[in-house]
Order: structure tokens, then sequence, then C-alpha cells
């Protein structure tokens, strides 16, 4: 199989994409961040975008926006990964059914409550007749996307793919994570989560697309190399799973320029990322990003578009960093995450 | 390449509770249609497919704690691959077996029975996690120990063709030896409501094809295969092979068909091409035929675009089982290869008229006939079409 290559790179989060260069972080002290306004009629139809949900917004915004960068107008395959859906449809066909009894209900909400809708609409969109696929598995979606981007780059047909992932968040859907401890209960400044001892987390929403292609750019950012999945590890295993994902790749530990760790500020689970950040990974730069961005099933996306953006640019702004180490020339990164001890992934990524 | 075997299967569904039962019942005709009795819903004047066995009956079966947080998906999805485990023969399943799993709605059924009382009730909390479909997928790896790849696959009602098609290809590209692929989606209020606001649920038995079809029935199922690498088994027996597979978008409208039927043919011609089977070698076709006025006909004219006037023998069997959504692709996978073990041909229940547009007549009795190539379609939402190639 060819080298697989990122060729374009957009994300939509609580923080600016700016923030890469210029390092102004926005503060919050809530619980739930909504992703920041963006300019989506440059990219979408009035007309389109007043029936969009948040996610099917951020999700075709991004995708345009990725394609754009890439150059390319029409990809061979289109891959979501949401973990939770299409929530604020869900939400309000739920909600009006259960209100109304079973009563007379409009079709609208329900047709665009199917996880696959951010994906059916970015075909519809951009008349992709292509592969299609939506993976909803907790914080692994969208690494379960990218597995199945390298399996279609299999096929000599399939040059281009676009691949993202995506999670909106809805009133009471999202609401519901406060009352069985996904969320923090006290009051909580997102700079200061990694830094929180007590259980939960903040939860936000948030988009980021890829244009992934066999062949490289001018315009490339990074090679993607490999990705996992496991359903649950043992904290004692951790390192070896890591180690043994690393040799599948011809690489080690020691080839590794920095971590990027879903670290989220839940007391409960945060000492997966401890085990490494003082184990295998201690003399090694560590980037977080959920204390920017939140926690959500699709946020590995972020650390992606992250990832891609500190290799070609070959810095790693200060904002990000867990430690103090510097890396001058950051080479190869691994991204890991987990959330709430459950569905871990591994991405691994070079330079060019 | 590695050839991808079949090498043990598992299946609940309206029409039986193992394979034998649905065998038994796609031979005789007898479908598993009813009026909902576990599902409660005020529309008890629609038919429906659904599994006679209550939450508390199935969990009881599989000897789970009282306090447990399965799902219904999740409770037919693990009776189904306890079916599977003990037809492959192994005792447990290995530790580098994969799992890929396939579901529409997932634990929204547990949403909708507790929406009112997370807010109050503490112990019903443990359920707010579950309407992601991934939870569904999860709670059905944990019974069975499977710690590895472990994913979900949601794209409407082609979600377990899809599963079963990642499956083989992660199987062809040497990633994993070994996966459990299928799907499972039970009855919800969601979908009944859902469906029933789109006006696309008959109020009598689906009679997919027919010139006066009026509409689809839900159903509920999980259907789930166990693929292995051939060189590599560790299952008893090969029950078939997983031979063509594709996936198109119909990029025409968010629920309703192309009337071209691009999507599905660009789907069939694919999974042909794959296979490297010409039109001409399918024995039969397994269709998805939901019994709706546009699926029918998006299909069948799909149907002609790639085969001509040489249209193999198809039936629909979701007379027999409602339209089981996510599961859909499992269950009737599982049928086509009933159907080449067996050399039958399960009939198309309720069609009498051809119709108009397209003059294509499914098989409406039995059929012997020898089968070494069965075509299955799952069309979804979102325009997702997905076609599977079995031999």
């Amino acid at each position: 199989m060819s080298k697989v290559y990122i060729n374009g790179v957009s994300s939509v989060s609580p923080q600016s994409e700016e923030i890469f260069e210029n390092q102004s972080s926005k503060s919050y002290y809530q619980h739930i961040l909504p992703a920041l306004d963006q300019d989506y009629k440059s990219m979408i139809k009035p007309m389109m975008l007043r029936r969009m949900s948040k996610a099917v917004k951020m999700g075709l915004f991004c995708s345009k926006k990725a394609l754009l960068e890439a150059e390319i107008e029409k990809p061979d395959a289109i891959l979501v990964g949401t973990g939770q859906g299409c929530m604020q449809d869900t939400e309000k066909f739920m909600n009006n059914m259960l209100e109304s009894k079973e009563g007379l209900l409009s079709p609208t909400s329900f047709i665009q409550s199917t996880h696959n809708t951010v994906g059916g609409q970015i075909a519809l969109d951009l008349k992709c007749k292509g592969h299609n696929m939506t993976f909803t598995q907790n914080s692994v979606s969208f690494e379960s996307a990218l597995i199945d981007a390298m399996l279609q780059f299999q096929n000599d047909d399939i040059n281009n793919i676009l691949v993202g992932g995506v999670d909106e968040t809805s009133y009471e859907f999202t609401g519901f994570q406060k009352l069985d401890g996904q969320i923090k209960t006290e009051p909580v400044n997102n700079l200061e989560l990694l830094d929180s001892k007590t259980s939960g987390t903040i939860i936000s929403e948030s988009a980021a697309f890829f244009t992934l292609g066999t062949e490289k750019t001018t315009k490339s950012y990074a090679e993607l190399k490999d990705i996992e999945i496991f359903n649950s590890i043992a904290l004692e295993n951790l390192e070896e799973e890591i180690e043994d994902f690393l040799n599948k790749n011809n690489t080690s530990v020691l080839d590794i320029d920095a971590v990027l760790l879903g670290k989220n500020g839940d007391v409960r689970f945060d000492h997966y990322y401890k085990e490494l950040q003082e184990g295998i990974f201690s003399d090694k730069c560590q980037v977080g990003f959920k204390h920017l961005v939140g926690e959500n099933n699709a946020v590995t996306s972020y650390a992606f578009w992250l990832a891609s953006k500190i290799l070609k640019e070959k810095k790693i702004p200060e904002i990000f960093k867990l430690n103090a180490l510097h890396c001058k020339e950051p080479g190869k990164i691994l991204i890991y995450n987990q959330y709430l001890g459950k569905n871990h992934g591994l991405i691994l990524l070079h330079s060019l | 390449m590695e050839g991808v075997a079949v090498t043990g299967m598992g299946i609940i569904s309206a029409i039986g509770r193992d394979v034998e039962e649905a065998h038994f019942s796609l031979k005789i005709g007898k479908d598993g249609i009813s009026y909902p009795d576990i599902l409660s819903t005020i529309h008890q004047n629609l038919p429906v497919g659904e599994i006679k066995l209550s939450n508390s009956e199935l969990s009881e079966i599989l000897n789970l704690p009282e306090d447990h947080a399965y799902t219904r998906a999740a409770l037919l999805g693990v009776y189904a691959i306890r079916e599977l485990l003990e037809n492959s023969g192994m005792e447990r399943f290995p530790g580098d077996t994969g799992f890929i799993s396939g579901t529409s709605v997932g634990g929204i059924d547990k949403t909708e029975e507790h929406f009112y009382n997370y807010k109050e009730n503490v112990a019903d909390r443990k359920y707010i996690q579950a309407q992601h479909p991934g939870f569904t997928t999860e709670k059905i790896a944990e019974y069975f120990g499977i710690n590895g790849m472990v994913t979900t696959i949601s794209t409407a009602c082609s979600s377990s063709a899809n599963a079963i098609m990642m499956g083989a290809q992660m199987i062809e590209s040497g990633k994993l030896k070994r996966v459990i692929v299928g799907g499972s989606d039970c009855l919800t209020k969601f979908t009944l409501n859902g469906f029933n606001s789109l006006k696309i649920l008959s109020e009598n038995k689906s009679r997919p094809f027919d010139n006066e079809r009026e509409g689809l029935n839900l159903g509920e199922a999980a259907g789930y295969l166990l693929l292995e690498a051939e060189d590599q088994m560790a299952g008893e027996n090969i029950l078939g092979r997983v031979v063509g597979y594709g996936n198109a978008n119909d990029a025409f409208h968010q629920t309703a068909s192309s009337e071209n039927g691009e999507g599905a043919f660009n789907a069939i011609s694919r999974a042909l091409k794959k296979a490297g089977l010409s039109a001409s070698e399918v024995d039969y076709i397994n269709t998805h035929g939901t019994g709706t006025r546009n699926n029918d006909l998006s299909e069948s004219v799909a149907l002609k675009r790639v085969f001509g006037d040489h249209i193999p023998e198809f039936s629909s069997t979701k007379g027999y089982t409602g339209h089981t959504l996510g599961a859909a692709g499992a269950i009737e996978a599982i049928f086509s290869l009933l159907s080449i073990q067996n050399g039958k041909i399960f009939p198309n229940l309720n069609f009498s008229n051809k119709m108009a547009e397209t003059n294509l007549a499914p098989v409406t009795e039995i059929k012997s006939k020898h089968i070494e190539t069965v075509l299955s379609n799952s069309l979804g939402f979102g325009g997702n079409c997905t076609s599977l190639i079995f031999q």
C-alpha cells in the first residue's frame, strides 16, 4: 500500500484555529463548551443552513475547508466518526414524541436524527457517490474512521478520502451527563482543568475534518502511519500495548518525539495518562488539548488536527504543553486517548 | 490475499430464536409479524416483527445480574452471539478476536423509557450513556470478554451489512485473523413513531415488490457472523465465504432513494467487481425490499440496470421478519448463507401483482436450486447503499 498523507485540515472547536499561531486561548467558566461560531454562510447556502443542526453545519463546513485546502473537489470516500451523532434532532424528536404521547409528529427531526446524517449530507452537498461510512464507538469513533480510511486506500481506485470527527451537544442529553458523573459538579475554569482533583470533566462540541491522499503535495502536513483501538486495556498492560503498536510500525518509544494525551481532569481515569507521563514517555514532550477544547467523543479529531499542525510547522505552542521539555523538531507523534477508562485509541503520525 | 470464511453464525428474530428455527420458518413460509406486545406503544394497529421475549426473560436466559445495564439491543446481540460461539465449535473467543457491530439506534429504548426519570431516580442513571450506539456494542463485548478492536457502524438500515464489509476487509488486509460482525436493533417507540411520521409504515403485513405495497413493518433482530482468515481458522466448519462487497452513496436525498437507483446500482457493481464475477454468475438475490413504494421501485430499477433482461431470481425476506433496520443486513446475510447451504430460495411473502413500472416478479414459492452465489442488498437513510456477495 502507498503512503497516506494529510493534505488538508480544518477544525471547529471552542478555540479559534489561530490558537496555534497566536496562542491566545479562550477561557470558560462553564461545564459545557459550545464550538465557536463560524462564518458558515461562506461555505453553505443560507437556505440549507437553516435546516442544519450544529453537527451537520460543523461537519460540512470543515469538510469543505479541508477539501479546498487540498484542492480536491470530490473525494473518493467520506468517513465520519461521531460518538453521539445528531443529538439535537434526536432530542427534538424524542421530546415531541414523549410530550405528545406518540401523537402526530413532524418527520423532519427524525429524518435528521440518524447517526449518518452528517456523512449523508456531505455526500449530498459534494454529490459524492463513493464509499460512505459512519462510526459511533464512543471515544474511538474518529479512530475507527481512520482505520477504515487505511482499508479503503488499499483499493487502487481510492486516492483521496475525506475523514473527520464531529460531536455536538444538546440541552437535555448533554445535561444528563451531569447526573451520571461525566461532568464535574463544581465550577471549573477550562485552563485549570488538568490540575483538578475531582471526578468528571467538561464536555464540548467540536469537528475536525481532513483530506487524506496517497499523493504528497506541497501542502501536505504529515504522514498517517497507523491506528489501533482497544475496547479495554488494564493499566498494567498499557505500556506494553503501546510498545507493541510502535513495534508493529517498525518504530519504538525511543523514536517518538511528542505524545498527545487526552487528559481531561477526571481524577478517576487520568492515571492512564499519568502512567505514561511518568513511565515510557517521561522524557518526551507531552502535549494536552482538552484544557482548551474540552472532552467529547470526537475530540481526538482535534488532536489529529493539532498533531498535523505541529508536524508541518515543526513547533509545539507552549499553551498545549504539559511538561517543560523542549522538542526541537517534532518528527514522530503518538496520540493516545481513552474515555472513562475504555475505548482506548492510538494514532501514529510522522513528519514529511 | 486471504480468503474470508464464515465459520459461525447466530440469529434471533421474530421468526425464531436460533438459525434452525429461522430456517424452519423460512422453509414453511411462516412469518413472525404480529402486533406489539413487548414494546409499549399506543400504535397497536401497526404490525411489527417482534421477538416475544421480554428484557427480563432475556436477562434470565443470559444469566445477567439483576442490576445490569444491558439495552435490549445488547441482550439480543448477546443472545445471537452465544449461538454463534456454540456453532463455531470454540469454547471462548480467542483474545485477538475483533468485534464490529452495526446498529441504527443502539440503546435509545432506554432513553425513551427513562427520559423523565433521570433527574429523580439515581438507579436509572446507569442508562444515560446507553443512548449512544457504542454502549450497546461495549456491553456485548464485555459479556464475551472481547477487549481488542471493538467498533460500531451506524449507517441506518445498512449498518450491519457495512459491519460485515469492514470485517471482511480487516481480514483481507491481515489486520485481524478473526472478527465477529453483524448487528442488532430492537423495536423502539422512537423508530416506530419516526417511520410512522414518514408515513411509510403499513397497517397490514408488508408486501415487498407488489404493485399495491403500502409500506414496511418494523422488526427487531440480532444477527452475527464469525469471519476468519481461511488459512488461520479456529472455527471448525466453513459455512460460506464473503467474496464481494461494495458501498456507495446515492447522493440524492436524506431519506428517499433516487429514481434511477444510482446508489444501489453502484453498490452492486462494486460488489461484483470486487468478487471478480459477472452479473450472470449471481444465482439469487436477497433484496433489501422493504415494501415501501420508494425503496422497492428504486431497487428494482437498479436491478434492471445491473442485470438487464436477465435478472436472477430474487426475493425479499422482510415479509418474515419485518424491517429490522441496522440488523437487517446481517440477518439477511445469514438467510443468504442458508440459501446456499440448503439449495433453497426462500419466498417473498404477500406478493400478488407485479409493479407496473418494472414488471418484475420475485420468487413467491419455496424453490430448490443449486445456489453458489448470492447477492444481498441493504439500503439505508443518508443514501447509504451496500451490497454483499456470499458463496
